[in-house]
């Protein structure tokens, strides 16, 4: 090919207008929506690593279809170590330099409120993916923040449903010694007296998150002699927990409620040790076979050749409940976004789920069953999908515990 | 009842034996070296990992492979300790005291990252160990066979420790090291062989501490920082370089927490560390500890405080003026991260204040800053006060805690009184924690926003400048004003202070307190400024960055502070966004730091320009 003049000129001056183009784009607000993402990678990588997998692989399939609203969404993932200060720090900077449309992100609690508050305060909406704290959304919910995952309340609420069934009077309860735990037990003591009066609680410990003394915990438990147990430990508690409780046998003969046992964040860790007939809250990612989750399934085993988590899910719904906010708003501008959220249908991994107007809560929700060991590997059986709009307060019971309106 | 109690007993001792391992390698570490092991924890994860690998590798099945395993693993982290000392121990040892720990809290922050990278995020249970996988019946509870097995090993390290010590020649160098270590070098022994076989030593125990935890707990990326925690305390209490010392105080911590799940199950947490308070308060040396001979500064003369020369002062000057024009050329972006910066630096200078000049090392100076933001938090929350009255209130909590704590703190000194403040430290912030009806526990204090006017971030940026600045040379004139005088006089030679009539003790106390009463300042504005306080500003790693800004800047200099809180916070700051492997990058960066400015950055820097020009030198 030769390159005669008019070529040349043509070429050059598409090379400018494409030089040009990116700030006059960008003026218009066509360049990409920019998410800013923060949470404790490091801090809790276990759940976070699978939870930023799932939300890479949502961004990758809405990008792949040509964005939302015409434009790219491109995410800044922030660590905040597991403090909340530094959330906050990372909240202000990714508004004031990197000029983020809105925020995500929060594991711990503590920074979730944190976040939120800030949010508030600087008009921006904040999605909160994963903390479970009741306040986020009632006592201290405010205007601008959003919560997928079900919360401490929803998910005691879907396990006294199944505690109340059972024959057991006395309980003992177990919970780490932090709000979560704190919360779990304040519902489950509550909503269980209320549909079983006839229970009473015979011994409650609360060991220090991630330090607990098991054997002694677990001695201190059957010194109370329940008829079953509610359990709230996770995570590295959980196994310790677990592992003295099956040599001691604390859990023969008894049944054993738990919190979040069935994910496979923490089922996975207890291998060969998971203990049999655990009533739970969890994620059958093997057996579910619903379309969507399917779908989800193995675009996620292709893209990272490793099954998903529940983090994974978490992730992968926040990123698309954005999107169909943002396409449902048009807009980018985050006072149409918090109207189009309210209300907002979305499609999730586990079919489509919606934030409530009345609180700001998703009606996403968790999947209760039992625990089994099946070829040397924790799995959940006899699981069914508790929807979470079912296991909320009445509304006018919402009204009175969320002061924002 | 009685069976619990007799049950509970035995739990306590079956994990006092684990504690016991790791706290008794780091108590012989102390001894020799005089090095505070931040990293011990992290050699006691290690341990706990390499073993789950070795044992999965050599078959968990056998005993052979299992506990092979374990000693392997054992072995491997004392080869990691022994590498430890030689690239990054070794080249410090002259550094002023403390200065070591700066590097080993380095070493921590990159072993996070390197575990994280190799085993992944995952917990790892390890097998249950072959011949102890079941249970016997013990007062008619049953009672896991391996918990009895760690319950005989703890004494039975404990015997061969003793014979180590008094029968062999190694064991005899080691005690006469902890005893005059200069006196041990004087009389040609090889130094440099000794601390790099102690070094290794007290590693290899931490590795198998860890590696015999397997059976009963999973090796987890937390575990490095909570036994630290712990492990300081158990080896405070038992009287640093004692191992038997150690011993009693891990049964001593190990059946307190197993009684304590009994009687007060909420406040496992504090338990601890108010039975430390106790122990220092009365014997201040520790159970078994004895009061170090001779002058423990008998080497390292600190270089003069001088007032500033012209040159530094017009820097400073220079300095302050550009950060007063700054707001009319940058971002907000920048504003924000240099408020939080300022706020830091009178954290730092804070306990600069106290550590320098007055020579009161203290391991929970976050005390006084979270308690700040609280007495600040707390004012806009229950009294319902604005800003300004809020912020009058943050140094006065903060002061009162200064005062009380300080009274029974500077009645010790060095390594005692630094984990007597960091006990104080943890009480306040389990207060923090547990009082929920009064600070929200964990999900702390929400809406503590500034007023109007200070709302906007150039408005509080100057708030922030103007009260950091006045406070820091408020310090600064102090450092200079017989106080002053009168604190490095008590620092250097309490003996010859008092014969010149200075009240060593209340001169001390006085600094506390002003200390206290500046990182409550710095306290209330950070309160204002993020919007909200939560138990984490008084928690362990918030008092460990104050102590790594004050060591990275230079402990005996006057603007080491305010340069190590500018370097640390920034680079801090900056690597949390380039990569999620930001600690790794962090610690890098603090051990190179350490190795190349030992005495700290402005003290590299003013030893540099005392080299050009003899007479130059200035501060």
């Amino acid at each position: 090919m030769t390159i005669d003049r008019r070529r040349f000129l043509a070429a050059a001056s598409g090379g400018a207008v494409a030089l040009a183009a990116p700030s006059l784009v960008r003026a218009q607000g066509a360049g990409a929506i920019r998410i800013g993402e923060i949470n404790s990678y490091t801090a809790q990588p276990a759940f976070l690593k699978p939870y930023r997998q799932g939300w890479e692989l949502a961004q990758a399939q809405v990008n792949a279809a040509g964005g939302v609203l015409g434009r790219k969404i491109e995410t800044i993932f922030r660590d905040d170590a597991g403090k909340p200060e530094d959330a906050v720090r990372h909240a202000g900077d990714l508004i004031n330099a990197e000029k983020v449309d809105l925020l995500s992100g929060g594991y711990l609690s503590n920074v979730g409120l944190a976040i939120a508050d800030f949010a508030a305060q600087n008009k921006r909406l904040y999605a909160a993916s994963e903390p479970l704290s009741d306040a986020l959304v009632w006592s201290k919910g405010n205007r601008y923040t959003f919560r997928l995952r079900p919360s401490t309340y929803m998910q005691a609420a879907m396990l006294v449903e199944e505690a109340a069934r059972l024959k057991a009077r006395k309980w003992a309860l177990v919970a780490p010694n932090y709000e979560y735990g704190q919360s779990a037990v304040k519902w489950f003591k509550e909503l269980l007296k209320k549909a079983r009066p006839d229970v009473e609680f015979v011994a409650e410990q609360y060991p220090a998150l991630g330090r607990i003394d098991a054997g002694a915990t677990v001695q201190a438990l059957e010194a109370a002699k329940p008829d079953a147990i509610f359990n709230v430990t996770f995570s590295a508690d959980l196994t310790n927990f677990v592992r003295q409780g099956n040599t001691r046998g604390l859990f023969e003969g008894r049944d054993v409620v738990s919190m979040l046992t069935g994910e496979p964040e923490y089922l996975d860790a207890l291998g060969t040790e998971t203990p049999e007939g655990w009533i739970v809250t969890g994620y059958p990612h093997a057996d579910l076979a619903t379309p969507e989750h399917v779908r989800f399934r193995d675009a996620y085993q292709a893209r990272y050749n490793d099954y998903p988590r529940l983090g994974s899910v978490v992730g992968f719904d926040t990123m698309n409940s954005i999107a169909a906010a943002l396409a449902k708003a048009g807009t980018t501008d985050n006072e149409a976004l918090v109207a189009a959220m309210e209300g907002l249908t979305f499609p999730s991994a586990f079919g489509s789920a919606e934030y409530r107007a009345i609180d700001h809560q998703a009606t996403l929700g968790a999947f209760v069953g039992r625990t089994a060991l099946k070829d040397g590997k924790g799995v959940l059986v006899d699981w069914r999908y508790a929807d979470g709009a079912k296991y909320l307060p009445s509304d006018d019971v919402v009204k009175t515990l969320r002061p924002a309106g | 009842m009685l069976d619990l109690i007799l049950t509970q007993t035995l739990n306590g001792l079956a994990s006092a034996s684990s504690l016991f391992l790791v706290a008794s390698g780091l108590s012989i570490i102390f001894g020799v070296t005089r090095i505070v092991n931040f990293a011990h924890g992290s050699l006691y994860m290690l341990g706990a990992y390499l073993g789950w690998t070795l044992v999965a590798w050599l078959g968990p099945a056998s005993p052979l492979g299992f506990w092979g395993g374990v000693v392997l693993a054992a072995l491997l982290v004392a080869g990691i300790g022994a590498l430890i000392e030689i690239a990054i121990l070794r080249r410090i040892y002259p550094a002023p005291e403390l200065f070591q720990l700066l590097a080993t809290f380095g070493v921590v922050l990159m072993i996070q990252d390197i575990a994280l990278a190799v085993w992944g995020p995952e917990d790892k249970l390890g097998p249950r160990a072959p011949g102890f996988r079941s249970f016997v019946i013990l007062f008619d509870s049953r009672f896991p066979s391996y918990e009895l097995l760690l319950i005989a090993i703890g004494p039975a390290v404990l015997a061969l420790l003793w014979f180590l010590f008094r029968k062999t020649r190694w064991g005899t160098l080691v005690r006469a090291a902890t005893q005059d270590r200069e006196m041990v070098g004087a009389l040609g022994v090889n130094q440099r062989l000794l601390f790099t076989s102690v070094f290794a030593f007290g590693a290899g125990l931490a590795g198998l501490g860890g590696a015999l935890q397997l059976p009963r707990e999973a090796a987890t990326l937390h575990m490095d920082l909570s036994m630290i925690a712990e492990v300081f305390v158990v080896v405070v209490v038992g009287g640093l370089g004692s191992v038997a010392g150690a011993y009693l105080a891990a049964v001593l911590i190990g059946v307190l927490h197993a009684f304590g799940i009994l009687i007060f199950p909420k406040i496992t947490l504090v338990l601890v560390f108010l039975v430390m308070a106790v122990v220092l308060v009365v014997k201040p040396y520790g159970l078994l500890g004895r009061r170090p001979a001779g002058q423990p500064r008998a080497t390292a003369v600190e270089p003069l405080l001088r007032p500033a020369d012209r040159a530094t002062k017009r820097a400073g000057l220079l300095a302050l003026l550009l950060l007063a024009a700054l707001p009319l050329a940058a971002p907000d972006s920048l504003l924000l991260i240099l408020t939080e910066l300022l706020i830091f630096t009178l954290f730092a200078a804070s306990l600069h204040f106290m550590m320098g000049p007055g020579g009161l090392a203290s391991f929970g100076h976050a005390a006084y800053f979270g308690l700040g933001a609280y007495g600040a938090a707390l004012a806009v929350k229950w009294l319902g006060a604005p800003m300004e009255p809020a912020l009058l209130f943050a140094p006065f909590l903060a002061g009162i805690a200064g005062v009380v704590f300080g009274w029974f703190c500077v009645r010790l000194s060095g390594v005692y009184l630094a984990m007597l403040t960091l006990a104080f430290a943890q009480i306040a912030w389990a207060t923090a924690f547990q009082w929920v009806e009064l600070t929200g526990g964990d999900n702390g204090i929400l809406g503590v926003w500034p007023s109007a006017w200070a709302v906007s971030k150039t408005a509080f940026y100057y708030l922030a400048l103007a009260i950091c600045a006045a406070c820091v040379l408020l310090l600064r004139v102090m450092i200079f004003s017989p106080l002053g005088y009168g604190l490095r006089a008590a620092r250097d030679n309490a003996l010859r202070a008092e014969a010149i009539g200075i009240d060593t003790m209340r001169v001390q106390w006085a600094a506390f307190a002003i200390a206290a009463l500046a990182a409550g300042v710095a306290g209330g504005l950070f309160a204002f400024f993020k919007g909200s306080v939560f138990p984490t500003y008084l928690a362990i790693p918030r008092s460990v960055d104050a102590l790594l800004m004050v060591l990275l800047g230079g402990v005996q200099t006057v603007s080491g502070p305010i340069v190590g809180a500018f370097a640390y916070a920034g680079l801090s700051e900056q690597l949390a966004k380039l990569t999620l492997y930001w600690r790794f990058a962090l610690g890098l960066a603090i051990v190179l730091l350490v190795m190349l400015f030992p005495r700290g950055l402005v003290g590299g820097f003013l030893a540099w320009r005392e080299r050009l020009g003899p007479g130059a030198g200035a501060r």
